[in-house]
């Protein structure tokens, strides 16, 4: 068991941070804004798990692929096949968001308790 | 009149002098091994919920990302992932819990202009460009499987 922990951890290390470093040459080498970064992160994530590749690498790396804001345009897309699957064209439109919402509402509700318990620092 | 291209270029000259060097490789190392730790500590989460607590998948994972974002919010507040995140670059930028810091950073920020002019209008400030983004895209990717008819 640990040695198949230790092969899991290693994936998710390589694949998160092969994902991360890409984010840092977009940063540095392309001098992008964070906004622009992440916005492009997202695009390719949705693009590749159009082509199938996404769940694979996520199948593979687990949280290596599933961390990184990539896997917010993956989970859309997958959000909105499974709509389209039992609902047809419309079901794009309900289906869309209906798996990220752990990550969007989670983001808010922390995130409006801290501004409710913390002062910014400078 | 002769002296002003020279000024010019010796003004570039100056101005190369005082920029800072870029250190792409120490910053592309950094981003690598700390984004990759964060996302190493995130799946040892998930690999001790389904083993020790006898999670499915699906739940687990539920668990580990609230948990990530429940974190970034704490460490935001108390101004740890400001501080962090200079030193890491894109290795906190990158993964969900830099979506969660934009969230709780402006919403905190804002907030001595009232909760819903200030915090609440601000909240997505930047994260909003990643969730427009990310829906086009999704639709506009959902729409060419559909037309292919993969779907």
């Amino acid at each position: 068991m640990i040695g198949e922990l230790l092969l899991q951890l290693l994936k998710a290390f390589l694949v998160g941070g092969g994902i991360c470093l890409i984010g840092q040459l977009l940063f540095d080498v392309a001098n992008l804004t964070p906004a622009h970064t992440m916005s492009i992160l997202v695009i390719g994530g949705s693009i590749l798990s159009g082509l199938g590749v996404y769940p694979l690498l996520a199948d593979f790396a687990g949280f290596g692929a599933m961390l990184p804001i990539s896997s917010f345009g993956n989970t859309l897309v997958q959000g909105a096949r499974a709509g389209a699957e039992s609902h047809g064209f419309f079901g794009i439109f309900s289906g869309l968001l209906k798996q990220v919402s752990a990550g969007i509402s989670a983001a808010v509700i922390f995130g409006f308790l801290a501004a409710l318990f913390f002062k910014p620092k400078s | 009149m002769a002296g002003k291209p020279q000024a010019a270029a010796w003004y570039q000259v100056i101005v190369q002098r005082h920029t800072p060097p870029k250190k792409l490789a120490r910053n592309c190392l950094t981003a690598f091994i700390g984004g990759g730790a964060l996302c190493a500590l995130a799946q040892a989460a998930l690999f001790s919920l389904m083993h020790f607590a006898d999670m499915a998948e699906k739940d687990a994972s539920t668990v580990v990302l609230t948990g990530v974002i429940f974190l970034t919010a704490l460490c935001t507040g108390l101004g740890i992932y400001d501080h962090a995140g200079q030193k890491l670059g894109a290795g906190l930028a990158v993964p969900i819990s830099g979506f969660a810091n934009s969230v709780a950073a402006s919403m905190m920020e804002h907030r001595s202009e009232g909760y819903v002019l200030g915090s609440g209008c601000n909240s997505f400030k930047l994260a909003g460009a990643v969730v427009v983004f990310g829906i086009i895209s999704a639709f506009g990717v959902a729409l060419i499987l559909m037309f292919l008819g993969k779907i």
